[in-house]
């Protein structure tokens, strides 16, 4: 009974994001991916030269619009955009006309105005890029819509472990903790398995949704399943987004101790990632943070060089090749 | 019990349609003569005298539809609907009477408001009106209302609708105390416990989108208590918009218990699926939310066989502004009179899921049993409650067709088949299209 279904044409996910939007990873194909982790891998060889600034988005504006706290997210983007030469501004909800009741709707509008090429968006709810793609003709660059998705992060993460390992197709990724309200996860299990890795979801039933094995994981509460992955991912005890009372955990203390990763739960030579940022000492032991075996800061850096990435292909051809674009030699 | 407004009543003949009322048990092609807005007469080649003619040739003729819950948003929310123009829309689906929820502002919990509303109808009601009045004042769930009173001033039946009655001592009393006023308790249920933080069904859609879940037990574990409340009182319950296999299957289980309990169910919960929130679309959220296409199937069924025997709109109209938000961020509620017909005309009937005459009796003797009320029927002697029907007809939904103050339909864009031509509702034409 699919027919059974409403979809409307201007609510339908948007087309193949090279062309216009970066909403969702299913959004993309594994070509899509595979060509975006190239072009990375080229701007990480542009930032190893003394002159960093690339000229390709010069004239190009690129507005930063984030409704929720960020570090790392907030910062890539705004660099890449600048090493890009592209013209970057930023907007927080705090401050600005959110702070006097403005919709995002009506706020979408008034950056609208200023042609915009990209719009960067965190907001704490998913469907707020749809919206803004809606009311604008920006491309539009989701960096965390509520619980649904954070893209970027997820493509950066591919990127940290394909330059680690060489490959991603094989491997086996344990992402444990706070899946129910982790975009993070979201985007990370839709990605790698459409790059061919084996995903399995450990921690406490309450914060392992109900059907999410449908996303091709699997799902367990024990933490010694990390024990068989080359990659645990811990993911942030997300205290903010918790319903006050709902009883996920009966206690931090004790979600530490079952679930907490720390050095006694990982083999030699097991990497482990985390999106930041962490809370040491309850999802992750800092020993496991500090140690050699971590691409915590790692993921920071291919945070930069994959957002770059995600700009110029949104802004250029896409499928062509980053080399024909881009002059490597004066800047 | 029913208002609608004082207006002269009309001498009418229907000529030629296939006169379908599955109660009565007809099925004919015959003249319909309405004289002075009561049924006169059926026959062939009636003669005109002064009567307005209305071609029915290749339509349906069928007893009008009475939709057991709409919101009117009257009084407060005026911007949303009033009672007229909640009334033109009913009138454009093809309803002769609605029944209009209680959470308003202020909540119709006192004799005072109800009596403003009954005059309200009484100069403005397009078709009749019957209004509910709360279970508990001001719908907190605490303090019964003064359900003598609000019985004898016209309230048709008993709610905290968009809320649930979470006390189950005070649902207890307020279904032995309406015993005194022969009106029935209707309840929403939810587990406001089970439900918070919720904005879809949860499943495999709400896992993979982050959408905070509502789960199928929510719904279902309040149905099973307010079953049981109702066998112990031996007392009649009607259960609101039913959206769970969960619920369904104990209704079944009650009614093999002999527990007298109705049950009414949306179109939108027939026709669509928690897949469609992947649109993200906030026209397809609404309390209690889409199921599983196996809850739908449930539905489905439990309509085709009689245990739910309403089809009920839950027609909620919101502004737009309060829609165009994110998903999360929405009201629930979406509109339904000016589709309930076509939507399910198109897809229950057309591939053949329930036939035409089960749903003509869903939409309309079965609310108006549930609550006790006359049910409209083609019958010489009976008030002219019909609807004309173009069974053939195929339209596409646009927003500016709507007769509702409110656009929020889940249905915009929609091709459907199946269409109300002309509604006749107590005894006046009040809709040809």
């Amino acid at each position: 009974m699919g027919d059974l279904h409403v979809m409307r044409d201007d609510l339908r996910p948007p087309g193949p994001p090279p062309t216009r939007h970066l909403i969702s990873i299913g959004d993309l194909s594994r070509e899509d991916v595979e060509r975006l982790l190239g072009t990375a891998r080229t701007f990480e060889r542009s930032l190893d030269r003394e002159m960093k600034k690339l000229p390709t988005l010069r004239g190009r504006l690129v507005i930063n619009v984030f409704y929720e706290s960020s570090t790392r997210t907030s910062s890539s983007f705004e660099l890449a955009a600048k090493r890009l030469s592209a013209d970057t501004m930023s907007i927080k909800a705090s401050g600005s006309a959110v702070d006097k009741g403005e919709s995002l709707k009506d706020t979408a509008i008034t950056l609208g105005a200023y042609d915009p090429d990209v719009i960067v968006l965190r907001h704490p709810q998913i469907g707020a890029p749809q919206l803004v793609a809606k009311v604008t003709s920006a491309r539009i660059i989701n960096a965390g819509d509520g619980k649904h998705q954070h893209p970027t992060q997820a493509l950066l993460d591919l990127y940290t472990i394909q330059e680690q390992f060489g490959r991603i197709e094989g491997l086996h990724v344990a992402i444990v903790g706070d899946v129910l309200h982790s975009r993070v996860a979201r985007s990370n299990i839709q990605a790698l398995v459409l790059l061919g890795a084996r995903v399995t979801l450990v921690g406490p039933p309450p914060l392992l949704p109900r059907g999410i094995e449908e996303m091709g994981c699997e799902v367990t509460t024990d933490i010694d399943a990390i024990g068989a992955a080359d990659i645990v991912y811990v993911l942030r005890m997300q205290k903010e987004r918790m319903l006050e009372g709902a009883n996920y955990v009966p206690s931090l203390r004790e979600y530490t101790a079952r679930w907490g990763v720390t050095p006694e739960r990982l083999r030699p030579g097991q990497k482990v990632m985390h999106p930041g940022p962490m809370n040491r000492g309850v999802e992750i032991d800092p020993l496991v943070a500090d140690a050699a075996d971590a691409l915590i800061e790692t993921q920071v850096r291919a945070g930069l060089v994959v957002r770059m990435a995600v700009l110029y292909d949104l802004l250029t051809t896409g499928p062509k090749p980053v080399e024909a674009e881009v002059p490597m030699g004066v800047a | 019990m029913l208002f609608v407004k004082d207006a002269p009543n009309e001498n009418l003949i229907v000529r030629a349609a296939r006169v379908l009322d599955p109660v009565e048990g007809l099925d004919n092609q015959v003249d319909v003569k309405v004289d002075n807005g009561v049924i006169a007469e059926l026959g062939s080649n009636l003669p005109q005298n002064s009567h307005k003619v209305i071609d029915g040739t290749g339509l349906v003729l069928a007893p009008a539809f009475v939709d057991p819950h709409v919101h009117l948003r009257t009084p407060g929310r005026e911007d949303e609907e009033t009672i007229s123009t909640g009334t033109r829309a009913a009138a454009a689906g093809g309803y002769c009477a609605i029944l209009a929820m209680p959470n308003t502002e202020p909540v119709v919990d006192s004799a005072a408001v109800l009596g403003a509303l009954v005059e309200q109808a009484r100069a403005d009601a397009e078709v009749q009106v019957g209004f509910l009045a709360a279970i508990s004042k001001g719908q907190e769930g605490s303090e019964l209302t003064e359900m003598g009173e609000l019985a004898d001033e016209g309230a048709v039946g008993f709610t905290d609708d968009g809320r649930p009655v979470v006390a189950t001592s005070l649902m207890w009393r307020a279904l032995q105390y309406a015993s005194i006023t022969d009106r029935p308790i209707a309840v929403h249920c939810e587990d406001p416990t089970l439900s918070r933080g919720g904005h879809m069904r949860e499943g495999v859609v709400s896992a993979e989108l982050g959408i905070g879940g509502w789960p199928s037990i929510a719904e279902s574990v309040m149905v099973e208590r307010d079953l049981a409340l109702a066998l112990y009182e031996n007392r009649t319950l009607h259960l609101m918009h039913l959206s769970a296999r969960a619920s369904v299957e104990a209704l079944r289980r009650a009614h093999a218990d002999g527990v007298r309990a109705t049950a009414e169910v949306t179109p939108h919960h027939l026709v669509l699926t928690d897949e469609a929130v992947r649109t993200l679309d906030p026209n397809v959220k609404m309390n209690p939310p889409l199921g599983a296409e196996d809850d739908r199937k449930a539905l489905v069924e439990a309509l085709r066989d009689g245990t739910l025997s309403c089809v009920a709109t839950d027609h909620a109209p919101h502004a737009r502004h309060e829609k165009e938000v994110p998903f999360e961020e929405a009201p629930f509620g979406v509109t339904g009179l000016e589709t309930a017909f076509s939507s399910l005309y198109t897809h229950l009937v057309e591939p053949g899921l329930i036939s035409l005459e089960t749903l003509l009796e869903r939409m309309s003797a079965g609310p108006a049993r549930a609550y006790g009320l006359d049910a409209p029927k083609i019958a010489v002697g009976a008030p002219a409650n019909a609807v004309l029907l173009d069974t053939q007809a195929s339209w596409q939904v646009a927003e500016d067709g709507f007769k509702s103050r409110s656009k929020n339909s889940w249905l915009i864009g929609e091709k459907l088949s199946g269409r109300v031509r002309a509604t006749i509702a107590a005894g006046r034409l009040v809709h040809e299209s």
